[in-house]
């Protein structure tokens, strides 16, 4: 025998269903007066934000091509010189006008998610290489039993794409492309696709 | 929370076989919404290892309340009042202050408020059936609602929900980001139900399954269940002045 080591077991996930929103963003689903505002909703930055002004605009696609019309995306990202607004950042104080996390629920008609954001900067990997810049996804709905987690990168960063410690691991390169946002003017397209031949990378992590 | 230096190390690695799979085609929605690859695995970065944290201004005062937070003046809902009460903890055994938790869930007749909600049983005007709060120094939480109703719902021909409670939390981390839902002791539905199936191991299956915890009800209001989440644990550091590890 050996002592135990004593460690509890992660909750196992369960399916966030079809009616996510009521608990996530009650006002999208028609319930007001309860909270003022969906959390995480509305645009993530104000007059004050420092950074470049982007939209980021999706649909999440299953592997009939059909856009859920009930997924909810979250993302996280640093603010425009790569810090999180995070206790967890030591680095340095981020931008106290940018809170680097929002919500949206796919439109009930489409399916788009849009978020209002600004382009992050780059944030060191483990070894201290510069990732490049990039925004944290994570994707629940009915019919995923455990939340997505994956990467939306910027095409009009090719270099550092290329220098990237993640992107440069991924062993086929042909899927590469399903983490890159195509950027055209200030509008970053990032369609994710659950399955299929486009199958978006997702990550353990 | 606690006045203790923020934590900056990875998580541990995910144990995915205490989580379901993507692909369950017994519940038929995931057959097309299963990623069928590989997920591409590696050690957290600062991405992964930081994460939002919510301040208590952004919690009302009747949030954790289900029985008062939509009912009229004077009225409330129809249904058993139960407390729901628990801590958050990390897989370390330490608890986790300052999470945001937030809850979903049927009314006593297995009637959600959503627009896409089809189910017969009738709504409940003085329920909402969500709320939300915000862990104590220690990972505590409580709050307040009725016993959520079973209900059908269209996968086999005759599938139902066992009652259950929907939970989304928030630990310090972007990765411990967590969806769950938690079953009533007793429940023979449980283990009648695809989605509660879709969990391979039985013991991961009980741990979302609350006990009655006499302990905490309330005499003459409200019974009591308790419901632990745990979230992903992260390897500890040596700080120097806090001479600590596991």
């Amino acid at each position: 025998m050996v002592q135990p080591l004593g460690y509890l077991k992660e909750t196992a996930s369960q399916t966030a269903g079809p009616y996510v929103h009521i608990g996530c963003t009650p006002n999208f689903t028609g319930i007001h007066g309860v909270y003022e505002t969906d959390l995480g909703s509305g645009s993530m930055i104000n007059d004050q934000t420092r950074g470049e002004r982007i939209t980021i605009r999706g649909h999440v696609y299953d592997g009939a091509g059909t856009a859920l019309k009930d997924a909810l995306i979250e993302i996280w990202q640093a603010d425009a010189e790569g810090l999180y607004n995070s206790p967890s950042e030591i680095r340095g104080k981020a931008d106290p006008n940018f809170f680097g996390w929002a919500r949206c629920p796919g439109d009930m008609a489409t399916g788009e998610f849009v978020f209002e954001t600004i382009k992050p900067g780059r944030v060191p990997f483990r070894d201290g290489r510069l990732m490049a810049p990039h925004v944290n996804f994570w994707i629940v709905a009915r019919g995923i039993n455990i939340g997505l987690n994956t990467r939306m990168y910027f095409s009009d960063e090719e270099a550092a794409n290329g220098e990237d410690p993640i992107l440069s691991r991924i062993e086929h390169r042909v899927r590469v492309p399903t983490l890159i946002g195509k950027r055209e003017g200030d509008t970053v397209t990032f369609d994710i696709h659950l399955q299929g031949d486009n199958e978006t990378i997702f990550f353990d992590v | 929370m606690k006045n203790t230096p923020p934590e900056t190390t990875p998580f541990f690695a995910r144990d995915r076989d205490m989580h379901p799979p993507a692909y369950t085609p017994w519940y038929k929605t995931t057959v097309l919404r299963s990623p069928q690859r590989a997920l591409i695995s590696f050690e957290g970065t600062i991405s992964e290892i930081t994460g939002p944290v919510f301040g208590h201004s952004i919690i009302n005062e009747f949030d954790n309340d289900l029985l008062a937070n939509y009912a009229k003046p004077g009225e409330g809902p129809i249904g058993e009042r139960i407390l729901v009460h628990g801590r958050a903890l990390d897989e370390r055994g330490i608890g986790i202050g300052g999470a945001l938790v937030e809850f979903w869930q049927a009314n006593a007749g297995g009637r959600y408020r959503h627009k896409k909600e089809t189910y017969l049983a009738p709504l409940d005007p003085n329920f909402g059936g969500f709320g939300r709060t915000i862990t104590d120094e220690n990972g505590f939480y409580w709050f307040k609602t009725v016993r959520p109703g079973a209900y059908p719902w269209p996968n086999g021909v005759n599938d139902w929900r066992p009652a259950h409670i929907h939970f989304s939390v928030f630990g310090h981390g972007f990765a411990q980001r967590l969806i769950t839902q938690m079953y009533f002791e007793g429940d023979p539905m449980i283990w009648k139900c695809p989605i509660v199936k879709t969990i391979p191991d039985e013991e991961a299956i009980k741990r979302l399954i609350a006990p009655l915890d006499m302990n905490a009800t309330i005499p003459h209001d409200m019974r009591a269940y308790k419901f632990d989440i745990v979230l992903r644990g992260r390897r500890s550091t040596l700080f120097e002045n806090r001479m600590e590890g596991n």
